[in-house]
């Protein structure tokens, strides 16, 4: 092994949280970084020709390669997990920017009492309304503490959306159920698609309170405080498991990299594969002293830094910190140990398919454009003669749905699904389809959590991640709650048929939900049941910081990106603002 | 090394067809002449081809909706997938141990790679190509569930519908049918117009949009 020259700060992967912590602290310091990402390097010319569903959306061009490293999933402690031998359920990226390429760019922040989950929910309902197992936590940051970054996030991507709280004043259009925003959003709503529109009628007519997403595929041409500037979106449709090929979506190589580039002072490493963290494990100070990785040709190297950030995402962070043997795992049987514990994913799905006599014209689109309702998120309603707590955002989007993924869905009355009575179905309905969709909160549970697997390894021969989950009671009868009111909404919109959703069941490794997978490395007020403090600091080792969403205590209903780039501010300026001047703990 | 096998379709073999050859050339067969057209194969033997245009054809029939998958050579995409990475599971996590028998929710367990599939799924299609029409989905209703089915029936849609440079949905029959333009590098004008009435732009393929002759499949991939 190779012991390269030492570095002031190194960064594992190239994502939103990695390379936002690499501009902030080479724009404001003069530390030395290196950013290792084991994936390919990217940039905006490389997705000129990206626009072919059957290779970035069905073979799956822009993810991890699972035939080197996947996960294993089971359902409870009881049972064998199996490896994910091609992914599903999540879509974890790979290369320079990480998931941000690929996604589609809704950019909601949580919901006030999310970051205070337990004490509000304790404050209202009473201890005996959590559910059984339940591991819900506080985050140890409030939305208030977290508005100024979550508002520079905002400016950073340039998210185009319609204000529902501007410090207090409800503004109606916008969601009016948001926490307060200390200022309208920096470009203005998205076109709105047909079917979209059709929604927002049908919700507005029902009483609830519509209002646009908020997106990254900015609506306008934009220029961030950065001074990067990015065009409108032309809604081609080719954003969720693409690159935007006009740079309109804001993703880590058309937002951050054009200032990371302009900086001597930062490297990126591609095809950088980190092993381990590398530590003094001994005495008082312990410190990590940077990591192992291999390269490309399978050379190892020891990266020696003051600094080290993990950013490579819930699943990978969570790992190398199991492989490294940093801090204790969390041992369900026991609930004793803290790295592992608290996985969880999205209560996602469509609850209502809709089918219309009209062409919706669905090939245009963009990922984040459409409409929500957020009556059903959280606590907005009243939940005291409910069998479940909190809820989640129903969505109508135009995403510019491709036809290998959408053909082929047809109303409950067709029988088979293959043929020519089939055939002629799936084609009148082609363009006469479209769903209604749910994003819900998944409450965390003791039984819910990440270890490494006694059995399969990766390419390298390290054991996989092994991921226990699967749903609960609370997720599914907040299922079973919101089915009736989208089919409610969807025969509003005229539909003429419409298929529920049949209700949450075990949970599906094979059914594309999202890849918002939360937790693993938790921020908390306390050591004894988190792994990183509230800047996202290592509780015993203070020169180690884990960002991304493996802090979040548990699902907070919306879409993780804004919260993850919020929380990397807060921690990038906690450390420009004092631990470079003291690095010791921040709290 | 594996002989050359050629698909040679002929419009009596078929009927009026197009047909992508393996340089992605289209080629109209009419009824009305005894012309034919050699596709060099990448993976099946000829008769495997004739096997699968046949099935693929009952699963996305040539019906009075429109053309189907044997017009849009999905036969001919298949062969190239299962030749490439794709086929060889050059992407799917291949460790032990395998399960055949792991619940739906965790995915498809076993050992076996597409190509693997493919080729003991077509012994359970033997003299397929003999049968009338109604015979073949009898037979095809026999194997529905089974991992074979379900990816021919998958990959039937893929080749429908891919964009072109894969070697299906031939002369972007599929999207003709569905009304799908292919990409788009803009929807700016349209996307809030046009409501309830169909707005159908002329198909066109990515080469075409793009203007970049040299895009290179994934199953091109060495």
């Amino acid at each position: 092994m190779k012991t390269l020259p030492s570095v002031d700060v190194v960064v594992v992967g190239g994502g939103w949280a990695g390379l936002l912590m690499a501009k902030e602290l080479a724009s404001r310091t003069g530390l030395s970084i290196v950013v290792l990402e084991r994936g390919k390097q990217r940039e905006t010319g490389d997705y000129s020709t990206s626009m072919d569903e059957l290779d970035y959306s069905v073979r799956l061009q822009m993810m991890q390669d699972a035939a080197q490293e996947t996960v294993t999933v089971r359902h409870n402690a009881a049972q064998r997990a199996f490896p994910v031998r091609q992914y599903g359920s999540f879509l974890p990226g790979s290369g320079v920017g990480g998931a941000g390429e690929h996604w589609n760019g809704v950019c909601p922040r949580f919901l006030p009492d999310s970051f205070e989950l337990l004490s509000r929910t304790i404050e209202k309902y009473g201890a005996k309304r959590l559910p059984e197992d339940h591991a819900i936590q506080d985050w140890g940051v409030t939305y208030d503490e977290l508005e100024p970054y979550y508002t520079r996030a905002d400016l950073l991507i340039g998210i185009s959306g319609k204000a529902g709280n501007i410090r207090g004043k409800k503004i109606e259009g916008g969601n009016v159920f948001e926490g307060w925003r200390s200022a309208e959003y920096p470009t203005a709503p998205t076109k709105i698609p047909y079917f979209s529109a059709l929604f927002r009628d049908a919700a507005k007519k029902l009483g609830y309170h519509p209002y646009p997403n908020p997106a990254a595929t900015t609506s306008e041409p934009y220029t961030n405080p950065d001074g990067v500037s990015r065009p409108a979106c032309f809604y081609c449709g080719f954003c969720e498991r693409f690159g935007c090929m006009i740079g309109a979506k804001a993703q880590p190589t058309n937002t951050l990299l054009p200032i990371i580039q302009k900086r001597t002072s930062v490297s990126i490493r591609t095809r950088a594969w980190v092993r381990r963290i590398v530590h003094d494990s001994t005495g008082k100070a312990r410190r990590a002293r940077g990591v192992r990785y291999i390269d490309e040709k399978g050379e190892e190297f020891f990266q020696p830094a003051e600094l080290v950030f993990l950013a490579s995402w819930t699943l990978n962070n969570t790992r190398l910190l199991l492989l490294s043997n940093i801090g204790e795992p969390y041992k369900a049987h026991t609930g004793k140990g803290t790295v592992g514990r608290n996985l969880t994913h999205q209560v996602s799905f469509s609850p209502a398919t809709a089918f219309f006599d009209k062409p919706l014209n669905r090939f245009m689109g963009s990922g984040a454009a459409g409409v929500c309702i957020g009556d059903m998120d959280g606590d907005v309603f009243n939940h005291i003669d409910l069998p479940f707590l909190r809820g989640g955002t129903l969505l109508a989007l135009g995403l510019g749905d491709r036809p290998i993924a959408n053909f082929g869905v047809v109303p409950r009355t067709v029988k088979g699904n293959w043929g020519s009575e089939w055939k002629r179905a799936a084609t009148f309905f082609y363009d006469r389809t479209g769903s209604i969709s749910f994003s819900g909160e998944h409450l965390a549970y003791k039984t819910n959590y990440m270890d490494l697997d006694p059995t399969y390894k990766d390419h390298l021969g390290d054991p996989l991640l092994r991921l226990t989950i699967d749903w609960r009671d609370n997720e599914r009868k907040m299922a079973d709650f919101i089915i009736p009111k989208a089919v409610e909404i969807a025969r509003a919109m005229g539909a003429r048929e419409v298929t529920p959703f049949p209700g949450l069941r075990s949970y599906d490794t094979t059914r594309y939900q999202t890849t918002h997978v939360q937790g693993g490395a938790i921020m908390g007020n306390s050591p004894d049941n988190s792994v990183v403090n509230p800047y996202l600091q290592h509780w015993q080792i203070p020169n180690l910081f884990v960002l991304g969403a493996s802090s979040f205590p548990q699902n907070a209903s919306a879409n993780p990106t804004p919260t993850v780039l919020a929380l990397t501010y807060r921690t990038a300026d906690a450390i420009v603002d004092r631990y470079v001047k003291n690095p010791t703990a921040l709290v | 090394m594996r002989r050359r096998e050629f698909l040679t379709l002929s419009a009596a073999s078929i009927g009026g067809a197009l047909v992508c050859s393996l340089d992605r050339k289209v080629y109209r067969l009419c009824a009305q002449t005894n012309q034919a057209v050699h596709i060099p194969l990448r993976f099946f033997t000829e008769s495997e081809a004739l096997v699968i245009a046949g099935a693929v054809g009952r699963i996305f029939p040539t019906d009075e909706t429109g053309p189907g998958a044997q017009e849009a050579g999905v036969a001919i995409y298949i062969d190239r997938q299962l030749a490439g990475p794709w086929g060889k599971d050059r992407h799917r996590y291949t460790h032990e141990p395998f399960d055949d028998n792991a619940p739906a929710e965790f995915g498809y367990q076993g050992q076996a790679t597409p190509q693997q599939i493919y080729r003991e799924g077509l012994k359970k299609l033997k003299g397929f190509t003999e049968l009338s029409p109604a015979e073949q989905d009898k037979k095809l209703k026999e194997i529905q569930g089974t991992v074979f089915f379900s990816l021919l029936r998958r990959n039937t849609i893929e080749g429908m519908f891919c964009d072109p440079i894969h070697g299906g949905n031939v002369d972007m029959l599929g999207w003709q049918l569905i009304g799908f333009p292919g990409p788009q590098m803009s929807n700016y004008a349209d996307i809030d117009q046009h409501f309830g009435v169909a707005f159908r732009p002329k198909p066109a393929s990515l080469q075409q949009v793009t203007e970049v002759s040299d895009i290179r499949p994934s199953e091109d991939e060495q």
